[in-house]
């Protein structure tokens, strides 16, 4: 499980990847909403293509950091969803609480 | 009907043992041979109740966690999760999606995602002596198994 975090241009993406469980969502968690509270992004994106699993937990996560993004008026973007994570995401609804996209490259400069 | 093969597991209820649950129902039910979407959405849904008894029956604490898992010969999988936690007042109530009382991160999802990924779902609870919680799955059977069978004897 690890999270990379890349900030441009007053954008901020999170690349996760491993499993996102209720075990390992806390230390996704801290790491987003440390590097956020401090930025202030107008967008969040989490981006999914290197996770293998996610539970409910996973939605709770993406829901969580839409709540913290309002505060200041941000948006969150889940981006590259593997096929095998569709199925809860979709059962979730969170797609009326956030854009999802697909094909949002990786952007390898790290900060 | 008998099963074909069994197993059961125990394990303290820290939430490090979550991915150990679901992995390790996955390895076993392996054996009849299921889909990786069948086999994904199996995982999702050990995790699920293993997590309520995490986060829900031993809040605070720490339980022991029961799973045991059944194989039958003609592809149906019965996984059972078991706890001596505090219980569930209201079973219906828990079972409603978006329902939660662990607040904040928790989504309300568990036992919504547990019942649309498993064919059957039965949770029964007592409060202040435990939850059982019950799911199958029929996996389509493919008869690999068996033509490699005859092939190798060959």
């Amino acid at each position: 499980m690890g999270v990379r975090l890349i900030l441009k241009e007053g954008e901020l993406t999170a690349v996760l990847s491993g499993e996102i469980d209720h075990h390992s969502a806390r230390e996704i968690r801290e790491t987003i909403d440390d590097a956020a509270s401090k930025v202030k992004p107008k967008l969040l994106t989490l981006d999914f293509s290197d996770i293998q699993f996610m539970d409910s937990s996973g939605i709770g996560l993406i829901m969580g950091r839409c709540k913290l993004m309002q505060v200041w008026g941000g948006a969150v973007r889940i981006a590259n969803l593997p096929p095998k994570i569709e199925k809860i995401v979709s059962l979730s609804g969170i797609n009326q609480l956030c854009t999802v996209v697909k094909g949002v490259k990786k952007d390898e400069a790290d900060e | 009907m008998k099963p074909m093969n069994e197993m059961s597991l125990a394990f303290p209820s820290s939430s490090s043992n979550e991915s150990f649950a679901r992995a390790a129902v996955a390895a076993f039910v392996a054996q009849l041979d299921p889909t990786i979407d069948e086999l994904s959405d199996i995982k999702t849904a050990v995790s699920e109740a293993v997590t309520n008894c995490i986060v829900h029956a031993y809040r605070n604490t720490i339980g022991t966690v029961y799973i045991s898992c059944k194989l039958y010969e003609n592809g149906k999988i019965t996984i059972r999760i078991r706890d001596k936690g505090c219980g569930i007042e209201d079973v219906k109530q828990a079972m409603q999606p978006l329902f939660t009382t662990a607040g904040g991160e928790r989504a309300g999802l568990g036992f919504a995602v547990m019942e649309s990924f498993m064919d059957v779902l039965r949770v029964t609870s007592k409060v202040g002596v435990g939850t059982v919680v019950t799911m199958h799955k029929t996996i389509e059977r493919r008869s690999k198994v068996s033509v490699k069978g005859k092939m190798a004897e060959e």
